[in-house]
């Protein structure tokens, strides 16, 4: 903060205006940072602390455990096994699916236009979320999609068979569609980080195919792919708006939660909100570090 | 995997080994190409329908004639470019002085760049809300500006802050800003020449990129106005879809082009900013 001293080398000999215009100049560097901490202060640590003071504040303004507990209670334990089920279970699709993927369009064989295609298209396809995600699968795959009466008029009516895509399931096959694009771009890095002459210096020195991939390529992807699976996972976690256009609450998860006691639906204290959106806070914490030192890991074969 | 297959192996046996994977990553691609292009075409043929056998444009000029769509539409658009100017005034110095003047403080942008991953958006706006708006709230802002959409904004920045942030500092440094700003200072250009001579248009790539994004991000963002009751264009198209599904799908095909215009800013910002696109890191 006193770097307003430091800048001036003789201030003795100058004229005022002149040393007024220099410490003008020093301050602004400062007032500009300043500014943007402020405003990260203000609008994102404050909110968090505020989060973190209601959720333990009664109504009566003295500290309580009472909404917290109810995070481990039926009801909302079940919200957020869903929600952790549900992004599991896309993380591990979308891992598996990405990998391959990336793997086959980063081949030296695969023509140039399809790699493109494939990487532009990810990037895409992983940030297409939302509301329009949600109203494109119901146009494919709702009661009346194109698809399903489609399939239908083959003989295959995939709604008798049981299928739903306003169901668990069905939130999943629709998160695929932005988490396996999102594995592609975070995996290729890493795809093209192994080395044509580590494959061939395996075949020198004896070994096949599978001793390549079990002594050098499994080990150097895996923290790379353990870090895509957090990601993946904090990122299906954190979905609201898909959720909530395709199936209107029926499977409980949190933030359709959160989103229903802040806007009223259900009469309640905002402090069980505030809990809520501690616990996803926590949740999205974890996944965060872990995943800071699974790429500090991936990191050590991309360093050279 | 099919080089699994010893090395001895005679050549025609590799070769059918090969052209049996070869097989299996052509179906695989397909199975994959399958998968995301369906969801678009049934968007498309959806969109079209009118009825019975019938397939024409009139979902897309109804939406066109809506003043509805275009109050919403238009609403979304004011509040982006509201999160724009307060993004480049608040981000544009403050990466430039850090790195000038605070390197030191990198480590730790870098951090807070990543917390709005931390801190979903469903997390924040409640958080939002408890500080500044409800009745009784710590620092309870008025309420002539809580009530108008442009509250919003100031979260939105924050929304947008790990993409722009990513896009500003590549474009930075792709930049010597020290010498730049050295050579403009020993000059005797000032702060204000500096940005608008020198930083600003050589971050041109960047600033565009990180609009673009930004555009993108207020445009599909549901969470806060699904909350905070404002009809944005996120909120129209769930409306929408409610009454007049045809209509949802056109308008869901619209955000994708939005997305996908969004996605160029991105290429704009430098590809190693692609690779956080649309995660939690």
């Amino acid at each position: 903060m006193s770097s307003e001293t430091t800048n001036g080398g003789a201030p003795g000999r100058r004229q005022p205006a002149e040393r007024r215009r220099i410490s003008l100049s020093a301050a602004l560097p400062l007032v500009f940072i300043g500014l943007f901490f402020l405003y990260v202060l203000a609008f994102l640590a404050g909110p968090a602390v505020s989060i973190f003071v209601q959720a333990f504040t009664s109504s009566d303004g003295g500290f309580t455990m009472h909404y917290v507990d109810q995070l481990f209670g039926r009801y909302y334990a079940k919200a957020y096994l869903t929600t952790a089920a549900l992004s599991a279970a896309t993380a591990l699709i979308a891992v598996v699916a990405g990998l391959l993927t990336a793997y086959q369009i980063q081949r030296p064989g695969t023509p140039e236009w399809l790699r493109n295609a494939v990487n532009s298209f990810a990037g895409v396809a992983a940030n297409f979320a939302g509301i329009p995600l949600a109203f494109a699968f119901i146009s494919t795959l709702g009661t009346q999609g194109m698809l399903t009466l489609w399939l239908k008029t083959v003989g295959l009516d995939i709604y008798g068979a049981g299928f739903s895509l306003f169901s668990f399931w069905g939130l999943v096959l629709t998160y695929l569609y932005f988490q396996i694009p999102l594995m592609v771009i975070i995996i290729t890095p890493a795809l093209q980080g192994m080395r044509r002459e580590w494959r061939e210096a395996a075949l020198n020195l004896g070994g096949n195919g599978w001793h390549y991939w079990w002594h050098v390529g499994i080990p150097v992807l895996t923290p790379a792919v353990l870090a895509s699976f957090i990601l993946l996972f904090g990122n299906a976690f954190a979905s609201y708006a898909t959720p909530y256009a395709l199936t209107s609450g029926l499977v409980p998860l949190v933030p359709i939660e959160i989103g229903n006691l802040m806007s009223g639906n259900v009469i309640a204290d905002p402090q069980l909100g505030n809990a809520l959106s501690l616990g996803m806070i926590v949740v999205m914490g974890a996944a965060m570090i872990l995943y800071t030192l699974l790429q500090k890991w991936a990191g050590r074969w991309q360093k050279r | 995997m099919a080089e699994a297959v010893t090395q001895s192996a005679p050549a025609p046996a590799t070769r059918k080994a090969r052209s049996g994977a070869d097989l299996a990553s052509g179906l695989w691609i397909l199975v994959v190409a399958a998968f995301f292009l369906l969801p678009l075409l049934g968007t498309l043929i959806f969109s079209l329908w009118a009825g019975g056998s019938h397939y024409n444009l009139s979902n897309y000029t109804k939406l066109v004639q809506s003043p509805k769509m275009w109050a919403a539409l238009w609403l979304s658009v004011k509040l982006a470019i509201y999160t724009v100017a307060l993004t480049m005034v608040l981000l544009v110095p403050a990466v430039l002085f850090i790195r000038l003047r605070a390197p030191w403080l990198r480590p730790v942008l870098e951090v807070i760049s990543v917390m709005p991953f931390v801190i979903p958006p469903i997390a924040l706006v409640q958080g939002l809300t408890g500080l500044y708006s409800v009745p009784g709230a710590a620092l309870a802002l008025p309420v002539w500006f809580v009530s108008r959409p442009e509250f919003m904004v100031l979260g939105y920045v924050i929304l947008a802050l790990p993409y722009t942030y990513r896009a500003l500092d590549v474009g930075m440094s792709a930049l010597d800003v020290q010498t730049l700003t050295q050579a403009a200072l020993s000059l005797g250009a000032n702060w204000g020449q500096i940005f608008a001579r020198v930083i600003v248009p050589n971050l041109r790539t960047a600033i565009l990129g990180a609009t673009l994004l930004t555009f993108a991000i207020v445009l599909g963002e549901f969470v806060f106005a699904n909350i905070l009751l404002f009809n944005t264009f996120a909120v129209y198209i769930n409306y929408i879809g409610q009454v007049n599904g045809t209509g949802a799908a056109a308008l869901s095909l619209f955000s994708f082009f939005v997305t996908w215009v969004g996605m160029l800013g991105l290429l704009a910002g430098g590809s190693r900013g692609q690779v956080r696109a649309g995660g939690v890191g």
